[in-house]
């Protein structure tokens, strides 16, 4: 009934408007079964149609050709082909079919690693989710993505995706993997305090049973809130037992201990690939006692700064100091003829329209903000579900309660 | 004799006259005059203690003089266990006078177990007879004898007894007493505490003496916890009346020595003018001491090297008190931060070498000292390490509220948006739970 040639040209006449579209779907659709039965055949027809003009359909034939396992040169030719779909089709037309685009990008990427070569990934994966990305909302698009730039090393390409806010999940899986990777892209920016944020969201995401994401995102919510906060919240202390004694010994404050402990341990950061957090740790502890020292001191010695901290020389601590200053994580001045660092306050005065203007578009941020979750408050009270659940879990012999729940959801 | 004459001379072990010399001062602690302030147990716990102490700084002339003393004061009494105990320790070296008296402890236990029959026929007589008062009477005589042989617990059960035949509040107030020097004498101060406030619930008005008593036991329960504010209010209400009456526990020159440096310790400025230095009361304790009468004064005008000299001399006797042994330390380190606080507190900048020299100690040791106080948040300043000056600083209110204000707000945005979050993740659970 069917032939491929017949598609092939639905496609290249129904593609002009968004009433012909629709029935274009409609069509597809109903060919699906066909054109995976005929998956090995598809590929020579891809090359009558053009991704920019018919990406619909371009997509239906394209996912049914690589629904099947892919052999090695394929993947080079596939690649080739994708990439260049992704970056010229029409964002509207596959908004018709997402979870066809998904499944195209996903192979995709499946195939780029078995090329190993994931930074061919980067730029077309990244055109990919902006072009399928409908406001706040997390696709399974986005923890690929990800990945992708994990491997490849590109993290600010991967950054960019992660400054826009994210309020829908559709799969808690995807979320979890998103955030732990998103976690990952800004440790590698340096970025902590959304690393902090992001993996703060899985650790405390709620659910029913813990998995594996969970725990990963919860050693490294650890090390980068020791690195960050010079402490972490407890709360979450099931498991990682080792991790918690870090923090331990972190807070005890002796940078000898804590290096004879890692030194100890070395292999299982190791296994877990946290040893570079790790000596971040490390360094870290040093900053915090520097810092504690501008509170106490207006003008030190270089000397005094090194035995103080148990640096080595007073060499060791004028480096610290530097890389301190130029990092902005103190304000002072090294005068070294003397040997001696003067420690400035924060000049910040608080006085700049700047100023003014940040503080202005952060009220109206968070009376946004505020007004979402109102709303979204209020959705929920009216919700069915949720009221059947709660009424169900109510006693049921409260005859004196005032009776907020109607009877008919007392399951 | 002068007066003068009087403070220098080493003066016969007699206790009228004791009162009048400082016992506790800045040279070598007499014992004999010492021992004179105590009758009673606490006598010979203090001069065993004193012997402990000396024996372990290696100080042999005194702690012979406290073993021989305390070898007197046990032989008086019916305590065969301490005579063993202090037989041992003199371990022959006053010579052959001091040495293990065999027969008198025979004699001795003899007549403890004649004297207990005795006492148990009678209280079974009185438990037969169930006349209250005669039973009340029988406990606390059991308890007396317990008491002079020494078994601290078992006198304490025999006072304990005597509650429930307790018909007036003087009876009453006789068990509490009893029992507060069991405590005291065992260390036991949670029970100190529980029987004082027993016996100041009495619905009688209690004597002037006894609230004194009450009063100084108090002071030494809070001093045991540490709780050193607490000690010295109490000890500073204790009425000079007190004089010699309770030295069962606790003399004079104690209260002073004791209420004097837990208030310089823990009081702030107006405390201590209004209720050490202004106060009527607590200055005839002071006049016992004089050492610690002038250190507070100095301490209060400033002269902080003359008072850290008086404390350094007290120290080693100090250090021989059985009740204050465990918290010199304690209490030198407050009252040496105090000092340091109150010295920089009128100070805008202050050269650390002067302060130094004030301290009578060294610019380093000074600054470490400083910087301590100051990461404690006690002293508002900072230190210019290089010119050696500290200077006070002042938290910018302004800048501090505007940085505060802008991290709230960041937490406040990231707290919102992950309860969003985490209420769309719900939803999708109890959706799929739903759906199962």
């Amino acid at each position: 009934m069917y032939t491929v040639e017949s598609l092939v040209a639905q496609i290249q006449g129904l593609s002009s408007s968004a009433g012909d579209l629709s029935l274009l779907l409609t069509h597809l659709k109903q060919a699906d079964e066909f054109l995976h039965n005929e998956s090995t055949r598809l590929l020579p027809f891809l090359e009558q149609l053009d991704p920019t003009l018919h990406s619909l359909g371009y997509l239906y034939i394209l996912e049914a050709s690589t629904s099947g396992p892919v052999t090695n040169e394929q993947a080079r030719r596939l690649v080739l082909l994708i990439s260049r779909f992704l970056t010229s089709c029409v964002a509207d037309q596959i908004r018709l079919a997402p979870e066809k685009f998904i499944a195209v990008c996903k192979s995709f990427k499946d195939q780029v690693l078995m090329l190993e070569a994931p930074i061919r990934g980067v730029v077309p994966l990244l055109e990919a989710v902006k072009k399928l990305r409908s406001s706040e909302h997390l696709t399974t698009l986005h923890p690929d993505f990800l990945q992708i730039c994990l491997l490849a090393k590109c993290y600010k390409t991967g950054f960019s995706i992660l400054e826009d806010d994210i309020f829908e999940v559709d799969q808690p899986r995807d979320f979890y993997l998103y955030c732990y990777y998103g976690g990952m892209i800004c440790i590698g920016q340096k970025r902590f305090q959304k690393a902090l944020e992001l993996l703060h969201n899985v650790v405390t995401a709620p659910m029913s049973s813990i998995n594996a994401i969970a725990v990963e995102a919860f050693k490294k919510y650890v090390l980068v809130s020791l690195i960050y906060n010079g402490q972490y919240y407890s709360s979450l202390a099931w498991m990682c037992i080792l991790y918690i004694e870090l923090a331990n010994t972190y807070s005890i404050g002796k940078i000898s201990e804590l290096e004879t402990y890692i030194q100890t341990n070395r292999e299982k950061f190791d296994s877990d690939n946290n040893l570079g957090l790790v000596k971040q740790v490390v360094s870290s502890m040093y900053k915090r006692n520097i810092q504690r020292l501008t509170q106490t001191y207006l003008t030190l010695s270089l000397q005094d700064i090194a035995n103080t901290v148990q640096l080595s020389s007073p060499k060791e601590a004028e480096m610290h100091v530097l890389q301190m200053i130029q990092d902005g994580e103190i304000y002072a001045t090294i005068n070294q003829r003397d040997g001696m660092v003067r420690f400035l306050e924060d000049p910040e005065q608080y006085k700049t329209c700047e100023m003014i203007e940040h503080i202005d578009s952060s009220i109206q941020r968070i009376m946004t903000l505020s007004k979402k979750l109102t709303a979204m408050d209020e959705l929920i009270s009216c919700d069915p579900l949720y009221l059947a659940k709660v009424g169900r879990e109510r006693q049921r012999f409260d005859f004196d309660d005032f009776d907020s729940v109607p009877q008919k959801f007392n399951i | 004799m002068e007066p003068d004459d009087e403070i220098y001379a080493n003066g016969e072990p007699d206790s009228s006259n004791n009162r009048n010399r400082p016992i506790i001062n800045g040279e070598q602690l007499d014992i004999e005059a010492y021992a004179g302030l105590y009758t009673g147990r606490t006598k010979i716990t203090r001069l065993l203690f004193i012997a402990d102490q000396c024996g372990q700084n290696n100080n042999t002339a005194m702690q012979m003089e406290a073993l021989r003393m305390a070898y007197e004061e046990i032989k008086k009494g019916e305590n065969t266990q301490l005579f063993r105990d202090v037989v041992h320790k003199i371990d022959g070296r006053l010579g052959d006078k001091y040495g293990m008296d065999s027969a008198w402890c025979e004699a001795v236990d003899r007549r403890a177990v004649q004297k207990k029959e005795k006492l148990e026929n009678e209280l079974n007589a009185y438990r037969t007879n169930l006349i209250k008062e005669s039973i009340r009477m029988g406990y606390n005589d059991f308890g007396d004898y317990h008491y002079t042989h020494g078994s601290l617990a078992d006198a304490f059960k025999s006072y304990v007894r005597t509650r429930d035949y307790c018909t007036t509040s003087k009876h009453v107030i006789h068990m509490c007493m009893s029992a507060i020097l069991v405590s005291i004498e065992t260390g036991q101060f949670t029970h100190v505490t529980s029987y004082i406030s027993k016996a100041e619930q009495t619905v009688d008005a209690l004597d002037p003496n006894t609230v004194s008593k009450l009063h100084c036991a108090a002071g030494l329960a809070h001093l045991d916890s540490k709780k050193y504010k607490l000690a010295a209010r109490k000890f500073l209400e204790v009425a000079p009346e007190l004089g010699n009456s309770y030295n069962e526990v606790i003399a004079p020159q104690d209260v002073a020595t004791y209420g004097g440096l837990c208030a310089l310790a823990s009081f702030d400025r107006m405390e201590l003018k209004n209720k050490v230095i202004d106060s009527i009361n607590f200055r005839n304790f002071l006049e016992l001491v004089p050492e610690v009468r002038e250190l507070i004064h100095d301490f209060y005008s400033s002269h902080y090297a003359s008072c850290l000299d008086y404390l350094g001399n007290l120290k080693a006797n100090l250090m021989l008190d059985i009740h204050l042994h465990d918290h010199v330390q304690t209490l030198y380190d407050q009252i040496r931060n105090k000092a340091l606080i109150q010295y920089t507190h009128p100070f805008v900048s202050v050269d650390l070498h002067v302060m130094a020299n004030a301290f009578k100690t060294t610019v380093a040791g000074l600054e470490k000292e400083l910087e301590a106080l100051i990461t404690d948040n006690q002293i508002q300043a900072r230190i210019d390490s290089h010119n050696k000056i500290l200077y006070a600083r002042h938290a910018d209110q302004r800048n501090a509220t505007f940085q505060r204000v802008l991290q709230t707000g960041n937490e406040f945005d990231r707290d919102v948006r992950a309860m969003l979050l985490r209420a769309n993740l719900i939803k999708l659970e109890y959706k799929a739970s739903r759906k199962l």
